[in-house]
């Protein structure tokens, strides 16, 4: 399960310092990301083709990219906001990531975002009049148990009767966009509003922290990125979860509980998507509309595969992610370019890193032989210790 | 005889009438709509089917959801591309044929075909996870439709037109009795009359014939099955393939049978019905589709429920209900299935696991 995650430097001798070490970390994600932006480039000039009376551009490309990036990161305030975007993908990968660890795939992270994010608005309604240092606390931790009630709910009944994870969490997720609609229409519309949206969050609202719109959860995600690699790596349960992750079998001969880690994890990893979702309601938008969503779910998946559910590494794959919905906007002013673009280079970055020991075989055509380790490779390094089965 | 006195008495009786004001209100709205319940069912049988050919032979495909999408796309964008290439010729009396509608069709299951290789190839020669496979699968063909939909609808093109519906003749239909079950079979387009036959004719193969057997042979235990001859890796590819192309049929059904047109994630999670509608007919093409029809049956009476609400007791304790409750209801069924309320399905046992050849180097 420990296969090397990228060739090491051969010809270069020198004890492994830091630099190198973070190359073999880093190698597969830097080569996958620049071959699917070189992907991009050619997809965005193909579908000039497909829009009639444009003349032939070839900068186009390079105007999409360079209105992208500087979308991201050209400015103090594109730099928040890439950060504001990034901060539900930082939860929502922590989410996905940890179930990855023990062997779970939480596709229902969508829904759980929204859970959340609806029992934040419920609470944070609620309390939009109590003192601030209250009604945070208390509406995020209705977020968070919203969410983790969502995820309870698929592991109870994978432990219970087997039920698989990706098609229940799947179902819940549609299951969660109704209740959203019914609620939201409903009982908690506005009186009188034309359209359906719910009151103000009031005090409950993040406070901004960081230039014109950064608000509290940006640090909150940090943290909980920290703790999750805590949670992982230096306690009792961590290491259960991943036992659990790597060999359900010898978990149990060992006297863990395998059923109970996996409703458990599930559990939790639910409240950390219902984090993300209330990062989103309690930090941006403040209150909800029936059209409330995104592509969060998804990006979770996404960012979890890319940062091989390393909860530290979770950050800056977050952060690639979060940059391009951030630049997304611009790339779409100045290069008409549709934002979708940015779900294509997702597709086919998560596409590029499930073929990475071909890509591996590839880049090192030549120079050594490739043992069918390098396939046996994929798994581990997708889904850290070990992916769903 | 009249029983009306008889069924007013029924639907008086408290708490109970209820039911009896719920049977009779299936009773009353399901057969007049079994035509539209059985293409509601279409696309899900189809699904399903592709999820039982990849499943039997031991891999697992939940990249039905984008192939459909994928599918449907390609179906509707290259109607819109060849259709200004034909002459507006005659259309066949039946169906609608029409060249640019069998271009389409065919770029749509060349799609399928084409995606579903590539689920081939990344879970059994790379032996990378099939459930990652499939996601990857799912969020490119989101992504690709949703990207190049962006940039084809903003001049919004005509199509290639939709497949028109068989109308048999009346006197079938109105047959007292029986007259829904013709109208749900016949009173279809091309693809939704064509599933029955594909569902009957999978049935028939997986069990009746060789190939069919050695699917079921790899599915449970390819080892065993290598040990007598049969090529696992190859046979995984071909079911796959065949697979995906009942997937792209069903996706190509969305977007140029029931409709004219593409809309944005039109599959609104019908691949994933179209697993639990599998594991429901216990990894059977009957069995399948009977579950793909109850799901069907459960869409179409969302929409019936808004169109013709019932009347009495029942209408006024479902007007007290959310009608998104309604909509709700075939996921919260999925789920409910899953849970193993309607009985443990046992998947194959070699459902979902890579195979490495025992010679391979």
């Amino acid at each position: 399960m420990s296969a090397p995650l990228a060739p090491a430097p051969t010809q270069v001798r020198r004890p492994p310092g830091l630099l190198s070490r973070a190359w073999s970390v880093a190698a597969v994600p830097v080569v996958v990301t620049v071959l699917s932006v070189l992907l991009g480039a050619a997809i965005m000039l193909f579908s000039e083709l497909l829009v009639p009376g444009r003349p032939f551009d070839w900068g186009l490309p390079l105007t999409a990219y360079s209105a992208l990036v500087s979308g991201a990161v050209g400015n103090p305030d594109a730099i928040v906001s890439t950060l504001v975007y990034s901060t539900p993908l930082v939860f929502g990968g922590l989410a996905v990531g940890f179930g990855f660890k023990a062997g779970l795939f939480n596709i229902g992270a969508q829904g759980q975002f929204l859970v959340g994010a609806l029992g934040a608005v419920m609470a944070g309604v609620a309390l939009a009049n109590v003192p601030a240092p209250i009604a945070i606390p208390l509406a995020a931790l209705a977020g968070l148990v919203a969410g983790g009630i969502w995820g309870f709910i698929p592991g109870f009944l994978k432990a219970v009767s087997g039920a698989h994870e990706v098609v229940s969490t799947i179902m819940m997720n549609y299951v969660a966009v109704q209740l959203l609609a019914a609620l939201v229409s409903g009982p908690l519309k506005v009186p009188r509003s034309p359209s359906p949206v719910t009151f103000d969050v009031g005090n409950a609202a993040f406070p901004v922290i960081l230039g014109r719109n950064g608000h509290l959860g940006i640090a909150l995600a940090l943290l909980a990125a920290i703790f999750v690699w805590w949670l992982l790596y230096r306690t009792t349960w961590g290491f259960e979860v991943r036992a659990v992750g790597a060999n359900r079998d010898a978990a149990r001969y060992a006297g863990m509980r395998p059923k109970l880690i996996t409703v458990a994890t599930m559990t939790f990893s639910g409240a950390l998507a219902g984090l993300a979702g209330t990062s989103v309601l309690l930090g941006v938008t403040h209150s909800m509309t029936s059209s409330f969503g995104t592509t969060v779910g998804f990006d979770s998946i996404a960012v979890a595969l890319l940062a091989r559910s390393n909860p530290l590494v979770i950050v800056p794959a977050a952060l690639l992610f979060g940059g391009m919905r951030a630049g997304a906007g611009l790339m779409q002013i100045k290069a008409q370019i549709p934002v979708e673009l940015v779900d294509v280079l997702q597709a086919t970055i998560l596409l590029f890193l499930v073929a990475s020991p071909v890509l591996r075989r590839v880049l090192r055509a030549g120079s050594r032989r490739v043992g069918p380790a390098g396939s046996d490779a994929v798994v581990a390094s997708l889904g850290g210790e070990a992916a769903a089965s | 005889m009249d029983i009306t006195p008889l069924i007013n008495g029924l639907y008086g009786i408290p708490v109970l009438g209820l039911v009896f004001q719920a049977i009779g209100y299936l009773v009353a709205v399901l057969p007049p709509n079994s035509s539209s319940i059985m293409s509601q069912a279409t696309p899900l049988a189809l699904a399903a089917l592709c999820g039982v050919l990849c499943e039997r032979s031991g891999i697992v495909n939940i990249g039905i959801e984008g192939t459909m999408l994928a599918s449907a796309f390609t179906a509707w964008v290259v109607g819109v591309a060849v259709a200004p290439i034909f002459p507006a010729a005659a259309a066949t009396p039946i169906f609608g044929i029409t060249i640019p509608l069998l271009i389409a069709l065919a770029a749509a299951i060349g799609v399928a075909l084409v995606i579903s290789a590539l689920h081939a190839w990344l879970s059994i020669s790379l032996r990378a996870d099939q459930i990652i496979s499939g996601t990857i699968i799912n969020i490119a063909a989101f992504g690709v439709t949703g990207y190049l939909d962006q940039l084809i609808s903003k001049t919004s093109p005509a199509g290639a037109g939709e497949f028109t519906q068989f109308t048999p003749p009346t006197a079938l239909t109105n047959l007292p009795g029986v007259g829904w079950i013709f109208s749900m079979f016949l009173d279809q387009g091309p693809i939704g009359m064509s599933v029955i036959v594909f569902i009957v004719g999978a049935q028939i193969w997986l069990f009746r014939s060789r190939w069919g057997l050695r699917t079921r042979a790899v599915g449970e235990h390819p080892r065993a099955a290598e040990t007598v001859g049969i090529d696992v890796i190859r046979l995984r590819y071909r079911n796959v393939m065949i697979g995906g192309m009942f997937a792209g049929l069903g996706g190509a059904f969305l977007s140029i049978e029931a409709t004219n047109s593409f809309q944005l994630g039109m599959t609104n999670g019908r691949g994933f019905i179209a697993l639990a509608a599998m594991i429901m007919g216990r990894w059977t093409p009957l069995g399948a589709f009977g579950s793909a029809l109850l799901f069907a049956t459960f869409l179409q009476l969302g929409q019936l429920i808004n169109i013709a609400p019932p009347g009495g007791d029942l209408g006024a304790v479902m007007g007290a209900v959310p009608a998104q409750l309604f909509d709700a209801l075939p996921y919260i069924l999925t789920i409910v299935i899953l849970a193993g309320v309607v009985g443990r399905s046992i998947p194959p046992a070699a459902d979902g696991q890579p195979y490495e050849r025992e010679s391979a180097t």
